[in-house]
């Protein structure tokens, strides 16, 4: 990279916009981490109902991640391998769930599992609830957090070149055995990487749960409920521990991903 | 025997048109060829990679041009030795092992006597990273040969290496053929390489064969305009020919064995071109007078022009023997050629 001199006013003008935007992000947050006192952290926790919602978020967002992992690997394999007619169409597809509003895929997926659906009515019959339950919330967090998964899955399977499985396969190797011991080891990374940005994009997303699934009440829902009902004061505690366990969650993905690959 | 008959590959803005080759067990047969002419694209149709649009490719009697390329026992390595980066030396070098059981009694036993024939025994453990080219050049064959594949592709292993490793590894190259009964079909652009390591090659343009034949037939009776000009040819001049003899602007040779109508030039390699201060009695031999043009430095050679007739011919001299010859630009000297080296395209 070509060093800016510093008399060259493009380097005071980047400080100066970099700075603004890690403030501009670090600022609330520090904040809000801030203000509720140890006492109030402490009550929180103690509280089964906020301890419930917390754990509800990260086993919902962790199952929605699951099940991106089971069926999206070999979707983001076959559109990274492949080169087919209306694949650019396919793509947009996937994208689609991260250009809705929120609410709208709420609104969505209810319609679909209304009785008045021949899905809804089929789910119905095999005993399968999605309004108000912990499937609704895992189906809503699948659809909002899987398109990351791929995105950036597939971007990894495209990092591989194809000739190491040309010459797995010249050596012997069927095309499953190939993608287990060439392709999956080396693409190892970046599927946890999907898994985490699929995780923090499930575990954030409150708009299309409340509509689906206002009980049981994950995390984000508690904290607008809290908010909504007694204000600041009593949402903030939950919205630290809420940050710090999903932090820490991700920080522990983050090295053991890391002593793994080495 | 490799039989390939009819081999078509459609790509969009690019063909591989009816391709028909045989080579020979055991041969070390060669795809000469500018970039972008369409070799790697045959290796991997026949090693099952590409998909083919038409044509068969037949192993030792056997159509294999439906099967899988796991099911070929066709070994391909690439130019950029496509290691697996997540394995050690050894993992690399045994990962096919599994698939190839029936000779697994004595397949340890291969892959130790290959590992020491390329020198690799001490690498065994380490990682593929932080390897040299030549290192991971040699792997990669070891790998490739573990599996004691019937045909081995290669496509281009030498032209990534430093000039030092490149003597190194062709030198292994041939030194395996002749160990192993492994058929050998390597692609490459560079003449020097096939003339050393080919018997047999074939001359492959925009997708097409132009020539197929032994190394010194294309070497020295290039077929096409294309192969000449391919193989150094630097001496190709319009002609007509009559009654044995090639009639040039302003110049009459003599040719070998009276030629064909329909051949309209005639090409000759510059070394074959003799250059004299004095004339010598013709014997046999074309000797005409020229005038020099230019000396152009080549390296170990220099390439001298020499204007004769209403042509430049083109010959090369040792530094040294330009030397001794003490000649100069605007000299006139004599060139003289043997009618066997005159080749009508």
């Amino acid at each position: 990279m070509k060093k800016i001199k510093h008399s060259d006013p493009l380097f005071y003008i980047t400080i100066f916009c970099s700075f603004t935007v890690v403030v501009f992000i670090l600022l609330p947050l520090i904040e809000m981490i801030r203000q509720p006192s140890m006492h109030d952290l402490k009550e929180s926790i103690c509280d089964p109902d906020v301890f419930r919602s917390i754990m509800l978020s990260i086993f919902t967002s962790g199952m929605a991640a699951l099940i991106s992992i089971i069926i999206g690997t070999p979707f983001a394999y076959l559109l990274a391998r492949n080169n087919f007619f209306g694949k650019k169409f396919i793509e947009s597809i996937i994208d689609l769930p991260i250009m809705i509003p929120h609410p709208v895929v709420g609104i969505a997926i209810l319609g679909l599992a209304g009785k008045n659906h021949w899905m809804g009515h089929f789910l119905h019959e095999i005993g399968v609830q999605i309004m108000g339950t912990v499937t609704g919330i895992v189906v809503v967090l699948t659809f909002v957090g899987m398109p990351f998964y791929i995105n950036i899955v597939k971007a990894g399977f495209e990092a591989i070149p194809v000739r190491l499985e040309n010459v797995s396969r010249s050596l012997g190797a069927s095309s499953t055995e190939t993608f287990l011991r060439i392709t999956l080891p080396l693409a190892w990374r970046s599927i946890l990487t999907g898994t985490i940005m699929c995780c923090a994009r499930a575990i954030s997303e409150f708009g299309a749960v409340v509509i689906v699934a206002y009980h049981p009440m994950i995390a984000p829902v508690m904290i607008y409920e809290r908010f909504t009902a007694y204000g600041m004061k009593y949402s903030q505690p939950v919205a630290v521990w809420l940050i710090f366990i999903s932090l820490v969650l991700f920080i522990l993905l983050r090295i053991f991903s890391f002593k793994k690959s080495i | 025997m490799i039989k390939i008959e009819n081999l078509c590959i459609k790509l969009p803005g690019f063909t591989i048109d009816n391709i028909n080759l045989s080579i020979k067990d055991g041969e070390f047969f060669i795809f000469l060829g500018p970039t972008g002419s369409g070799k790697t694209l045959i290796l991997e149709a026949i090693a099952g990679i590409r998909q083919i649009t038409g044509g068969s490719i037949k192993v030792k009697g056997k159509d294999i041009t439906k099967l899988a390329p796991e099911q070929r026992g066709i070994g391909i390595m690439y130019q950029d030795y496509s290691l697996f980066p997540h394995l050690s030396v050894m993992d690399n070098i045994t990962f096919g092992l599994r698939y190839h059981k029936s000779k697994s009694n004595n397949s340890m036993k291969w892959v130790e006597s290959l590992m020491g024939l390329l020198g690799l025994e001490h690498l065994a453990t380490r990682m593929i990273t932080n390897l040299s080219g030549g290192e991971k050049q040699r792997i990669a064959l070891a790998r490739a040969l573990a599996v004691k594949p019937s045909l081995l592709l290669l496509d281009e292993p030498l032209s990534a290496l430093d000039p030092n490793f490149r003597e190194d590894i062709r030198n292994i190259l041939k030194k395996l053929h002749e160990k192993s009964e492994i058929t050998f079909l390597m692609v490459t652009h560079d003449f020097t390489e096939a003339a050393y390591l080919g018997q047999r090659a074939a001359v492959i343009k925009n997708g097409k064969i132009e020539q197929t034949g032994t190394v010194a037939e294309i070497f020295k009776q290039p077929a096409t305009m294309f192969v000449a000009k391919f193989v150094g040819m630097k001496n190709i001049f319009p002609a007509t020919f009559n009654n044995g003899k090639a009639i040039l602007d302003g110049l009459d040779l003599n040719l070998n064995a009276s030629c064909n109508k329909d051949k309209k030039f005639i090409a000759i390699r510059p070394e074959d071109i003799m250059i004299m201060k004095e004339k010598i009695s013709e014997n046999g031999l074309n000797v005409f007078q020229g005038k020099i043009t230019a000396i152009t430095d080549k390296g170990p050679f220099c390439e001298i022009s020499a204007k004769a007739g209403g042509l430049i011919f083109k010959t090369l001299l040792t530094k040294s023997a330009l030397f001794k010859m003490d000649i100069n630009e605007t000299k006139n000297i004599y060139l003289a050629l043997m009618p066997s080296d005159i080749h009508p395209i």
